[in-house]
């Protein structure tokens, strides 16, 4: 941890990103980001709040809202989960947000040079949470603006 | 603190703290003062607190709050030294040099420095006051102060000069300075400049000292804490409750762990931690009104009205966070009940009241909540003005004005824009504002009624919850999840079936309720939040809560209602605060996260908001009809046969789990809130094991509980009973007709007999004989139709000749037309008076009836009911359902008093 902290201060030469899955699409948050990965929970739902509010769970005392990701991307939800649904936990101006995901995968490191933040192609709905794309060998990584995504919600 | 923090000295944080609080004492005390003009000890310590606002002022380099406060601070010393007579004129010159300094200070704490600005016309005023030059030389109190004038033009620049000179100076020098001006200040304070100080006044000094002093050591006994510091360990606290909570649940589920004794010492200890940690969170509510004397002080001047402003219960606390939202609105209310409650004096007595106008502020704890009472004894709202303008402002139309009463008119006081004020003062309009006092009362879950009486004045009547972070809610389900609601708002609860009565009605589509004799609006939670569609009337049973948001009653559907819980409220995540329905979520005992509804918010989004002002008064009417009829709860048992018994008297009901049946010498048991309840099937049709559960009439009095097996609980209804008595049947009092089928009502009181031998023991044993009770008259007062019903052929079938009255009123009315009875039957709760007040009226010294024994009857007696009731002059107390000793103890009464009277008799032979 502290060596990726030092090598954020040294003007980004490289990022860590947690990166996950959601529709067979893989995506990444800043790992200072994360606060947690939880497994499937009990949620309680949140009658009359907008779709992408799965609703609110416990975390060890603190309430945490559930945000359904696949909602914020205009994917359909997730059929079954068989138990295996997962969630990043983020905090974003002193709240605690859940986000429900297909996967979590591994952390990455990844080089400023593989970046583009040319998204301006992307669909109006993903451009509204998405920050930029890496360029991996096999796959492009999409990094997921938390607060962006947080704030469409707020709207 | 909160904008310069980081640039502002800590000196100057702490001396605007300590001014700011000075500055509160100040307004109150300077009102106390225009009160009483001559109390010494009040000038000295306003001089003592002015004193010290200037002399740190001078410490800090704050020349204009220095100023003021000096200049000030030399009239006060006038009016201490008893040179100068405090009037209402000078006050308010006072007054202005306070709010001066209040400006300037706000400013300082903007922006860290003094804000720019002129004091000179306030200087000069406050200076030709003090030098006795501003032409009421009639008050000066001492021919001294003629001299003072003459040298006051030279005395003026020496001393600007002096203050410009030294800007710092110890506390004594000023003291000197501002202690001497009787005779001649002008040299005296030139002297000074070069002069080491004279000695302080002896008085003054020692004064001062003494002040010091005693505000030491009580200093020390209080420290100052950071609200954030408070706020954060309150935060802890709740996180810690609902841990706690959790804990207890998983306990709960598991008998016979180590864990138990820890976890309860724990449990206790959290308690306790609660309630301190609130306790640091609690103001008296005195906090909120200090600004009010000033204010109607001002007012009065203002206006030429003389009022008086009484305040009760100040020192009643409550939670800060409350505090500060009830502040405003109560300063509003007080400013409006000022300017047009309260007449001018010459209408006052015209109108036959003193000249001087009360407003009285009352403020008290009751069951978890505190309610604030506002009354002024002015004109009262004008009901005609109201009128007018709901009809102008197309409220409604003359027609159902005309037909409104009395306080439907007055609640429209609440609605936004709705002034009568003939002209808008710059004080305030009343109703204006009102619905903003009326939103921000609701905002924290409280609520605000209004009384008035044309020509007397009006009271406003404020409920507000103790404290916003932990609530008691009931928690219930609808479509699945389950929610809290705060049992603040919540009045009562009804289950509704398709199959009683009881049911919900629809007018195209929208549910209705008739509780009691009002239609209520339902609405239904499943539907408002989008869980599905309303299942409708039609299949099973539902929970009605009967809702109340000021005088706006509503009834919000449920599938179920589980418990009421204490929960720590959370604010709900900034993703969904425009959820107006929900007012926070917190965490329950078993883990998870629940909603809490916000009724006001329900209200809203149900369209009920406007229809605030729903008729809250037709409750005299309800009463009225209520009084006509009685709660019985019908039952079924193995025959299918209704029956019917008074819910008066069943104590709970409940559903045992027949596996918990126990038997004990023959006689079914089970273990009961722990205790052990005899249980006793209805009648030999009753089969106590046929299901899983039993539903269970339990009955209590205050030492023991028994239950009554049957089949079925069908419903409570109330009806007007005519009870047709049976004299033979066991068991049964009689029958009567409800709800269009014939139903047995069931004589409870054989039935406990034969559960516990000993239950009446207490209450006299065998029956005296029979005959002495014949031709003897007996008076029964009781509210109840079904109980005079039931009781008269049971009287008459003794022998009695029974007269029965439904009010004590009646009689009190019937002791002065001459009529006597041999004894006295009454029952306790009553509407208009009750059985005690009875009683004591009867046993008035000249009452014809005092020496007439009374017996009480009641539902539910408590040993203090009892005693109360033996204190007022009742020789005995039965039980309602209790017809054997209802007889025998009136026969027991009637020898008890035919012998006392013999003996009185033979006494005064003797003589």
């Amino acid at each position: 941890m502290s060596a990726a902290a030092s090598l954020e201060k040294n003007a980004g030469i490289t990022r860590d990103y947690l990166t996950i899955t959601i529709a067979d699409q893989i995506f990444g948050i800043p790992i200072l980001q994360v606060q947690d990965v939880l497994g499937e929970q009990k949620v309680t739902k949140v009658p009359l709040a907008p779709a992408a509010i799965a609703g609110s769970l416990n975390l060890r005392g603190r309430i945490v809202t559930a945000i359904d990701v696949r909602a914020c991307l205009g994917l359909p939800k997730l059929e079954k989960t068989n138990g295996q649904a997962m969630s990043v936990v983020v905090e974003n101006q002193n709240e605690l947000y859940s986000l429900m995901i297909d996967k979590v995968g591994d952390v990455m490191t990844l080089s400023p040079l593989d970046y583009e933040s040319n998204i301006s192609t992307l669909d109006q709905q993903w451009r509204g949470v998405c920050q930029g794309i890496y360029r991996l060998k096999d796959k492009l990584l999409v990094v997921l603006d938390v607060p962006k995504l947080l704030e469409e919600i707020e709207k | 603190m909160a904008h310069g923090g980081e640039y502002m000295d800590d000196l100057i944080v702490e001396f605007l703290t300590e001014t700011n609080e000075s500055l509160g004492a100040l307004d109150l005390d300077m009102v106390r003062l225009e009160q009483n003009p001559n109390d010494k000890e009040l000038i000295s310590g306003i001089f003592r607190l002015m004193h010290t606002i200037k002399g740190t002022c001078g410490f800090l380099g704050l020349p204009r709050l220095e100023t003021v406060a000096h200049r000030a601070e030399n009239v006060m010393g006038r009016f201490r030294d008893g040179d100068l007579l405090v009037t209402p004129a000078y006050v308010t010159l006072i007054f202005e040099s306070f709010d001066r300094i209040k400006q300037i200070v706000a400013g300082l704490e903007e922006t860290g420095s003094e804000p720019q600005g002129d004091d000179s016309e306030l200087i000069e005023k406050l200076d030709a006051v003090y030098e006795g030059r501003d032409g009421n030389q009639g008050n000066s109190a001492s021919p001294a102060s003629a001299p003072a004038s003459s040298g006051s033009a030279a005395a003026v620049d020496p001393l600007q000069a002096l203050f410009d000179a030294t800007p710092v100076l110890s506390p004594d020098q000023f003291h000197t300075i501002v202690g001497v001006p009787e005779n001649d200040p002008a040299p005296e304070t030139i002297k000074q400049e070069m002069a080491p100080p004279p000695p302080a006044k002896p008085a003054a000094g020692g004064d001062d000292h003494g002040a010091k002093a005693a505000g030491g050591s009580l200093a020390e006994q209080s420290l100052r804490v950071n609200v954030d510091v408070l706020e954060n360990l309150m935060t802890l606290v709740s996180e810690l409750v609902l841990t706690r909570n959790q804990l207890l649940q998983i306990l709960r589920a598991q008998k016979d762990t180590e864990f138990a004794a820890p976890l309860q010492r724990l449990n206790h200890v959290v308690s306790e931690l609660q309630e301190g940690v609130m306790k640091t969170r609690m103001q008296p509510i005195g906090n909120a009104w200090s600004k009010l004397p000033r204010i109607i002080r001002d007012l009065s001047m203002e206006l030429g009205k003389k009022i008086d402003l009484e305040m009760l219960g100040a020192e009643t606390e409550l939670d800060r966070q409350i505090l500060d939202m009830i502040k405003d609105p109560l300063t509003h209310m007080v400013r409006n009940s000022a300017d047009h409650g309260v007449e001018m004096p010459a209408d006052r007595i015209k109108a036959g009241k003193s000249e001087t106008g009360r407003i009285r502020l009352n403020a008290y704890h009751e069951g978890g909540h505190i309610i604030i009472e506002i009354t002024d004894d002015g004109k009262g709202l004008p009901l005609a003005k109201i009128k007018d303008k709901i009809i102008k402002n197309g409220l409604a139309t003359a027609e159902e004005v005309a037909s409104m009463s009395d306080s439907t008119i007055q609640q429209y006081i609440f609605k936004a824009g709705f002034s009568t004020a003939e002209k808008v003062t710059s004080v305030s309009g009343r109703g204006v504002g009102m619905d903003v006092v009326r939103t921000n009362i609701e905002k924290i879950g409280g609520s605000i009624v209004l009384k008035s009486v044309e020509g007397k004045g009006s009271t406003f009547l404020i409920k507000i919850p103790l404290t916003l972070a932990i609530v008691s809610a009931l928690i219930v389900e609808a479509g699945g999840e389950r929610f809290a609601i705060p049992q603040l708002a919540v009045r009562e609860l009804v289950m509704a079936s398709a199959k009683s009565q009881v049911k919900i009605e629809t007018v195209h589509g929208t549910p209705f309720f008739r509780l009691r004799d009002q239609l209520l609006p339902l609405v239904s939670l499943k539907g408002m939040l989008n869980l599905g569609a309303d299942d409708g009337g039609d299949t099973g049973s539902r929970y009605i809560i009967v809702a109340q948001i000021g005088t706006y009653q509503f009834g919000l559907i449920v599938d179920r209602v589980f418990d009421t819980e204490e929960i720590v409220v959370k604010p709900v995540s900034r993703v969904i605060k425009d959820l107006d329905i929900f007012s926070g979520n917190t965490i329950l005992g078993d883990g998870s996260v629940i909603m809490i509804l916000d009724p006001n918010g329900i209200a809203k989004a149900a369209g009920g908001a406007d229809a605030a002002e729903a008729p809250p008064d037709k409750t005299d009417q309800k009463i009225e009809n209520m009084k006509q009829k009685t709660s019985l709860l019908l039952f079924n048992t193995g025959d299918n046969a209704p029956k019917a018994v008074p819910l008066s008297l069943v104590a709970r009901l409940e559903e045992i789990e027949t596996k918990n049946i126990e038997n004990s010498s023959g006689r079914h048991m089970i273990q009961y809130r722990g205790q052990l309840m005899p249980l006793l099937p209805f009648d030999e049709t009753v089969d106590m094991y046929d299901s899983p559960k039993k539903p269970v009439l339990v009955f209590a009095d205050e030492t023991s509980t028994m239950g009554l097996v049957v089949t079925e609980i069908v419903d409570i209804t109330e009806e007007i009973v005519n009870v047709q008595v049976a004299a033979d049947s066991k068991g049964i009092v009689g029958s009567a007709i409800i709800g269009g089928k014939a139903t047995d009502v069931v004589d409870i009181g054989h039935y406990i007999k034969s559960s516990n031998k000993n239950w009446f023991k207490r209450h006299g044993d065998e029956a005296f004989g029979q005959e002495s009770t014949s031709g003897r008259r007996v008076l029964l007062v009781d509210d109840s139709p079904f109980f005079r019903n039931m009781l008269t052929p049971l009287l008459k079938v003794a022998g009695y000749n029974v007269t029965t009255l439904e009010s004590p009123l009646d009689a009190l009315e019937m002791r002065e037309t001459g009529e006597n009875f041999d004894i006295i039957v009454s029952d306790i709760e009553m509407p208009k008076m009750n059985g005690f007040e009875f009683a004591q009226k009867v046993r008035e010294e000249n009452s014809r009836w005092k020496n007439t024994p009374m017996v009480a009857l009641t539902s539910h007696a408590t040993q203090q009911d009892i005693n109360h009731g033996l204190d007022v002059g009742f020789s005995r107390y039965i039980a309602k359902f209790d017809r054997d000793t209802l007889l025998s103890t009136l026969s027991e009464a009637l020898v008890a008093n035919q012998s006392q009277a013999a003996n009185v008799r033979s006494a005064g032979g003797t003589q």
